[in-house]
C-alpha cells in the first residue's frame, strides 16, 4: 500500500489529467453553442493544478517507489508549466472560436500535454521520464495539426510527428544502453554508480549521447533544431506559444536532472557537447532569423537562439548556472507567450497577417498592441529593465563565473545579431507608413488579460528579480 | 549629507513628467509642450541647486545615495556626483529645455510621443552620469538607446530608418562586450567579498589597495571591452561611421542631444571607468589612442570641409572636436584632462547651437545643402549674426568658450608630447577653415536663390534660444575659473586613483580565467604608474 503522501506529490498531474478526462467526457454532451464552457473548465483545471502544486510542495520527497521526485526544482517547473497552460487556454479560446475549430479535445490535449511535462520535470527514473516525454509529445503532435484544413498545419504536425518519434526513439535507445551498462535506471542510483566508476564506458557514452540527441531535439538545440521553424510556423499560434515555452522548460529540466544530477561526475565527457551545441545553436538561430520576413517564423528561430543561451548557462555546470536557467525559463516563457499571443491576435482569420510588412504603421492604428509587442521584443533582445535582460545577465554571470569567457563573448556577439531582427519588427510598426487600410480587430478581453499578465511580469521581474531569483537558487540547490 | 534625495529627484523628475504626459490628450499639443518645458526647466532648477550645494574642495563623490536594489547578485542603487559629472548633468538639464523649445514648431506629428521620448531620454542621460554602480550605469546606458532610436526613426529625415538601426547596432555591439567585462570584474571581486560587488568606489578601492591584482593581460582585455563601448560612442576613428548618419537624419532636437550629450557619455566613460580602473592599460595604450584621436581630429576636419550638406559638416566637425577631447584625456595629466572636460562642455554648447541653427535654416527651406543657400545675411540678419558668433566659439576664438578648452588641452598635451600637441593644433586651424568657409557660402554674397529672398528672420522663440546659448558661450569663455575650480579636486583625484601598489615580480595569485593560463607570466615594466604620478604633480 502506497503512502498517501505519494498521491499528494503527484497531485498536480492527477488534477490536470482528471480535468482533461472531464473535458473529454463533457464535450459530446454539451450543445454546440455551449462549447465555450469547456474553456472555463480547462482554465479552472490549469489553475487547480497550479494550486495543487503548492499543496504538493508541502510534501517534498520521493514518491511511487522513487519513480517521482518532488523537490524545489520540480515545484518550480510545475509552476512554470501549469502557469503557461492557464495562459495558453486564455489565449486559445478566442482563436479557436473565430477559426471555427473544435474546442473540447483541444483543451483536453493541452492538459494532457502539460501533465506529461510535469512528469518530465519530476521524474527520478529514466523510463518514467520517457513516459512523461511521450505523453507530452503525442498530445503536442495532434495540437500542431489542429488547423486541419490548412496545409501548413498538416505539414507541421507530420514533421513534428515523424522527427519527434525518431528523437524519442533515440532517447529510449539511450536509456536502454545506459541501463545495459549501469544496471539501473534510477537517477540517484546512477549518480552513485558513476561515482563508484562501475559499468562500461563505451556503452555509457553512447547512451548519454543518444539521450542528448533526444532531449536536444525537444529543446531545439542545434544540430537537432531543423524541425522547429516549420512546426512553429504551421501550428496554430496559441499552440506555438505553448511549444515555444513549456516543452522546452520540461525537456531542459529533464536534461538537467539526467546530465547534471545523475551524470554530474562524468561532466567532462559531456561538457564539450554542451559547449559546442550552445555556440552552434545561438548562431544558427540568430543568423537564420535575420532573413525571415514572417514574424512567426522569425520568432521560431529566435526561440532556437534562446535555447542556445540556456545551454550556455548549462555548460557552466554550477548552481549559479542552474539558477540562471530557471530564472531565464520564467522570463523566456513570459516574453515568448506574450509575443506569440500578440501574433495570434494580429494574425487574424486564417493567420494571414504574419508578415513584417503587414505590421507597417501598426503603431498608429493600434498603439497599445504595438507597444506590447515592442516590449516583448525588447525583452527578447535583452534590454535592461526587462526580465529578458536580467535572464541574460544571469547567464553571462554563470558563464564568466565558470571561466567560460569565450562562450560569454559568443553570447554577446549573438545578442547584437539578434538586436537587428527584433528591431526590424519595431521599425516596421513605428517608423513606416501603413500600406493598406487593414487594422486588426479590437482585442478580446481574454487576450488582453494574457498580455497584461505577461507584460507586467516582464517588467516586474526586470526591475525586482530578487524574490524569483531566490526561488531559482533554492531550486538549483535541490538538484544536487 | 544634506539634500540626499537630490540626485534621485534630478534623475527621475523627467520620468515623472513623462508619466504625467500620459494623462494628457494626444492632440492637446499646446499643453503637452508646456508641461514638458516646465518639467525640464524644473529639472534645470534642481540641478542648479546641486551646483550650489556642491563643495569644490571635496575630491570624491557628493550627494551620495546608496540603497540595495537586487539581492543576488548584490546590486545597489548608488548615485553620486563629482566635479566631472556635475557639469555633464547641468549640461543635460540645460540642453533639454532648449530641445523642447526648438521642436516647438518643427515637430507636428505624434507630438505626445516625441515629448515622452525626450523626457525618458533625459532620465537615461542623467542616470548615466550619476550612477556609481556598474550595473546601474549599464542599465541607464542601454535604456537610453530606446528613446534615441525612436527619435531618429520616427521624426528623422529621409534615411532615418537606416540611421536609427545603425546607431543602435553600433552602440549595442560595444556595450554588450562592456557588460561581459563588467561581469568579469564582478566575478573578480568575489575573491575579496564573497558575494561580489558592482559598486564602483568599492571596486576602485579594491584595485587601488591591491586587494585585487589584475594581470596585465586581463587588464588589457577589460580595458579593451570598456574602451570599445566608449570609443564607439565618442566616436573615435575608425568607429565613427554611425555618427554622420545619425546626426544628419535625426530631427534637430535629436541632433542637439546626440552631439551635446550622447557623445560626451563616451568621453565621460573613458574618464570614469577606463582610466581609474585600468591605469596600466591606459598608460600603455595611450600613444595608440592618441594617434587615433589625432587622425580623427585631422580627418574629421578635412572631411567636414568638403561636405555639401550643412548638417553633415557639423557632424564631422564633432569627430574632429571629440578627437581633441580624447587626446586631452590620454595625455594623462591634470591640465589636459581638465581641458578635455571643459572641451566636452564647450562642444556641447557650441555644436548644439550649430545644429540648432542648421535646424532653423532647415525649417525655413527644407534643405540642408549649402549650395541652396547663399547671401542669407540680407534676409536673416539676426540669425546670421548668431551663426557667426557660434562659429567663432566653435573654432576657438579667445574670449569665447572653445578657446579655453582647446588651450588647456594643447598645453597639457604639449607637456606629454610636443608632437601630439603640434598635430592637434593643426585641427584648430582646419576648424577655422571649414567653419568660416561654410559660413561664407551660406551667409555672404548675393542672394543666389530666389526662394531665400523672402525668408523670415529669427522669431522670438528662436531669439530666446540663441541668446541663452550666446550668454552661456560668453560666460564660459570669460568665467572659466568658475567651472574649472569645481573640476580641479576631482581630476586630481582621478589621477590619484590611477596609482597602484607595485606589482610583485612573481605572479602571486592566478585570478586569470582558464583560457588565459599558459601565457607567459607577466613581467612588469617598471615606472609606468610612477610616470603618471610624476606628470600629475609636475603640472600642478
Amino acid at each position: 500500500m502506497l503512502p498517501t503522501e505519494d498521491y499528494y506529490r503527484l497531485l498536480p498531474e492527477l488534477v490536470a489529467s482528471g480535468f482533461g478526462i472531464l473535458i473529454m467526457l463533457a464535450e459530446p454532451l454539451l450543445p454546440r453553442e455551449r462549447k465555450g464552457w469547456l474553456a472555463r473548465v480547462a482554465l479552472v483545471g490549469a489553475l487547480a493544478s497550479l494550486g495543487s502544486t503548492l499543496v504538493a510542495a508541502q510534501f517534498p520527497g520521493m514518491a511511487f517507489y522513487s519513480l517521482i521526485r518532488l523537490d524545489n526544482f520540480s515545484v518550480f517547473l510545475h509552476v512554470i508549466v501549469f502557469g503557461i497552460a492557464a495562459l495558453v487556454v486564455l489565449a486559445a479560446h478566442h482563436y479557436l472560436e473565430s477559426e471555427g475549430l473544435p474546442q473540447g479535445e483541444f483543451y483536453a490535449l493541452l492538459l494532457f500535454a502539460t501533465t506529461g511535462m510535469g512528469i518530465m520535470a519530476g521524474a527520478n527514473e529514466l523510463v518514467t521520464a520517457f513516459v512523461g516525454l511521450e505523453i507530452s509529445s503525442i498530445s503536442s503532435y495532434i495540437l500542431a495539426g489542429w488547423r486541419r484544413d490548412a496545409l501548413k498545419s498538416n505539414e507541421s504536425a507530420m514533421k513534428y510527428f515523424l522527427l519527434g518519434s525518431f528523437a524519442t526513439a533515440f532517447f529510449l535507445y539511450g536509456v536502454a544502453l545506459v541501463y545495459g551498462s549501469m544496471g539501473t535506471t534510477y537517477l540517484d542510483n546512477l549518480s552513485t554508480a558513476i561515482s563508484a566508476n562501475r559499468g562500461g564506458a563505451t556503452l555509457l557514452i553512447l547512451g548519454l549521447g543518444m539521450m542528448f540527441v533526444g532531449l536536444g531535439f525537444k529543446i531545439a538545440t542545434a544540430p537537432f533544431q531543423v524541425w522547429t521553424p516549420d512546426v512553429y510556423e504551421g501550428a496554430p499560434t496559441p499552440v506555438t506559444a505553448l511549444f515555444a515555452s513549456a516543452p522546452k522548460a520540461a525537456a531542459l529540466a529533464m536534461m538537467l536532472r539526467i546530465f547534471y544530477t545523475a551524470f554530474g561526475s562524468a561532466g567532462d565527457t559531456w561538457f564539450w557537447a554542451v559547449w559546442v551545441s550552445a555556440a552552434l545553436t545561438m548562431f544558427v538561430g540568430n543568423i537564420a532569423a535575420l532573413v525571415q520576413t514572417n514574424v512567426k517564423r522569425m520568432l521560431a528561430y529566435s526561440s532556437i537562439a534562446h535555447a542556445g543561451y540556456l545551454m550556455v548557462a548549462f555548460a557552466a555546470r554550477t548552481e549559479i548556472g542552474i539558477a540562471a536557467i530557471i530564472f531565464y525559463l520564467v522570463a523566456y516563457a513570459l516574453m515568448k507567450l506574450g509575443a506569440f499571443t500578440t501574433l495570434a491576435h494580429l494574425g487574424g482569420s486564417g493567420e494571414q497577417r504574419l508578415d513584417i510588412e503587414d505590421y507597417a504603421g501598426l503603431a498608429t492604428k493600434r498603439p497599445v498592441t504595438a507597444a506590447c509587442l515592442s516590449l516583448f521584443l525588447l525583452s527578447l533582445l535583452g534590454l535592461p529593465t526587462t526580465a529578458g535582460f536580467l535572464g541574460k545577465l544571469y547567464v553571462f554571470n554563470a558563464a564568466l563565473n565558470a571561466n567560460l569567457v569565450w562562450l560569454a563573448v559568443l553570447l554577446a556577439v549573438n545578442s547584437v545579431i539578434a538586436a537587428y531582427y527584433y528591431l526590424r519588427v519595431i521599425m516596421a510598426m513605428y517608423f513606416r507608413e501603413a500600406h493598406s487600410d487593414w487594422a486588426p480587430e479590437p482585442m478580446p478581453r481574454a487576450i488582453a488579460f494574457v498580455l497584461l499578465i505577461t507584460a507586467a511580469g516582464t517588467i516586474y521581474f526586470g526591475l525586482f528579480p530578487s524574490t524569483l531569483m531566490n526561488f531559482a537558487a533554492q531550486g538549483a540547490l535541490s538538484l544536487r | 549629507m544634506n539634500g540626499s534625495y537630490l540626485l534621485t529627484v534630478v534623475t527621475f523628475l523627467p520620468l515623472l513628467g513623462a508619466v504625467a504626459l500620459f494623462l494628457l490628450r494626444g492632440d492637446d499639443h499646446k499643453w503637452i509642450r508646456r508641461l514638458t518645458l516646465v518639467t525640464t526647466l524644473a529639472d534645470l532648477g534642481i540641478s542648479l541647486l546641486l551646483a550650489r550645494g556642491f563643495d569644490p574642495a571635496h575630491p570624491t563623490y557628493q550627494f551620495e545615495e546608496l540603497r540595495p536594489w537586487i539581492q543576488s547578485p548584490p546590486i545597489n542603487y548608488h548615485l553620486g556626483v563629482d566635479g566631472i559629472s556635475l557639469w555633464l548633468v547641468l549640461l543635460t538639464t540645460f540642453l533639454t529645455p532648449i530641445c523642447v523649445l526648438c521642436s516647438w514648431e518643427s515637430i507636428q506629428t505624434r507630438v505626445k510621443e516625441f515629448h515622452l521620448m525626450l523626457l525618458v531620454l533625459e532620465t537615461g542621460m542623467i542616470g548615466v552620469f550619476l550612477s556609481l554602480d556598474l550595473f546601474l550605469f549599464f542599465v541607464f546606458w542601454e535604456v537610453m538607446l530606446v528613446p534615441m532610436y525612436f527619435l531618429i526613426g520616427i521624426w528623422g529625415h529621409e534615411r532615418r530608418i537606416y540611421a536609427a538601426i545603425k546607431f543602435v547596432l553600433y552602440t549595442m555591439a560595444g556595450s554588450i562586450l562592456m557588460l561581459v567585462a563588467i561581469l568579469w570584474l564582478f566575478n573578480l571581486t568575489k575573491t575579496v567579498d564573497l558575494a561580489g560587488t558592482f559598486d564602483l568606489p568599492r571596486i576602485q578601492a579594491m584595485l587601488q589597495t591591491g586587494a585585487i591584482v589584475l594581470p596585465l593581460r586581463v587588464e588589457l582585455l577589460l580595458f579593451g571591452a570598456f574602451f570599445l563601448a566608449f570609443a564607439i560612442k565618442v566616436p573615435l576613428l575608425p568607429l565613427h561611421t554611425w555618427l554622420p548618419d545619425a546626426h544628419v537624419e535625426a530631427p534637430t532636437a535629436g541632433s542637439v542631444i546626440l552631439a551635446g550629450v550622447l557623445l560626451k557619455m563616451g568621453t565621460y566613460g573613458l574618464l570614469r571607468f577606463c582610466l581609474p580602473l585600468f591605469p596600466e592599460a591606459s598608460v600603455r595604450l595611450a600613444p595608440y589612442v592618441a594617434t587615433l584621436a589625432i587622425i580623427g581630429i585631422i580627418y574629421g576636419a578635412l572631411v567636414s570641409m568638403v561636405q555639401p550638406d550643412l548638417k553633415k559638416l557639423i557632424a564631422y566637425s564633432s569627430v574632429s572636436h571629440l578627437g581633441f577631447v580624447v587626446l586631452g584625456i590620454f595625455a594623462l595629466n591634470n591640465v589636459a584632462i581638465e581641458g578635455a572636460i571643459y572641451q566636452m562642455l564647450n562642444h556641447c554648447v557650441s555644436t548644439g547651437a550649430l545644429f540648432l541653427i542648421a535646424g532653423m535654416l532647415y525649417d525655413r527651406r527644407h534643405t540642408r545643402l549649402i549650395r541652396e543657400f547663399g547671401g542669407l545675411a540680407t534676409p536673416l540678419p539676426v540669425l546670421s549674426a548668431f551663426f557667426l558668433y557660434v562659429c567663432l566659439s566653435s573654432l576657438g576664438l579667445p574670449m569665447l568658450n572653445g578657446f579655453v578648452g582647446e588651450f588647456l588641452i594643447l598645453v597639457g598635451t604639449f607637456d606629454r608630447s610636443p608632437l601630439w600637441a603640434a598635430l592637434g593644433a593643426s585641427g584648430v586651424i582646419l576648424s577655422a577653415v571649414y567653419l568660416l568657409w561654410a559660413y561664407q557660402r551660406v551667409i555672404y554674397g548675393d542672394v543666389t536663390n530666389e526662394k531665400n529672398r523672402t525668408l523670415p528672420d529669427a522669431s522670438r522663440r528662436e531669439r530666446i534660444i540663441l541668446a541663452t546659448l550666446a550668454v552661456v558661450i560668453l560666460w564660459m569663455g570669460i568665467g572659466s575659473p568658475l567651472f574649472t575650480r569645481r573640476m580641479e579636486a576631482s581630476t586630481a583625484n582621478l589621477l590619484n586613483q590611477m596609482s597602484r601598489p607595485p606589482r610583485s615580480y612573481v605572479a602571486t595569485e592566478d585570478t586569470r580565467p582558464q583560457e588565459s593560463r599558459g601565457v607567459q607570466p607577466y613581467a612588469r615594466v617598471s615606472g609606468t604608474t610612477a610616470a603618471v604620478e610624476a606628470h600629475s604633480t609636475k603640472t600642478k
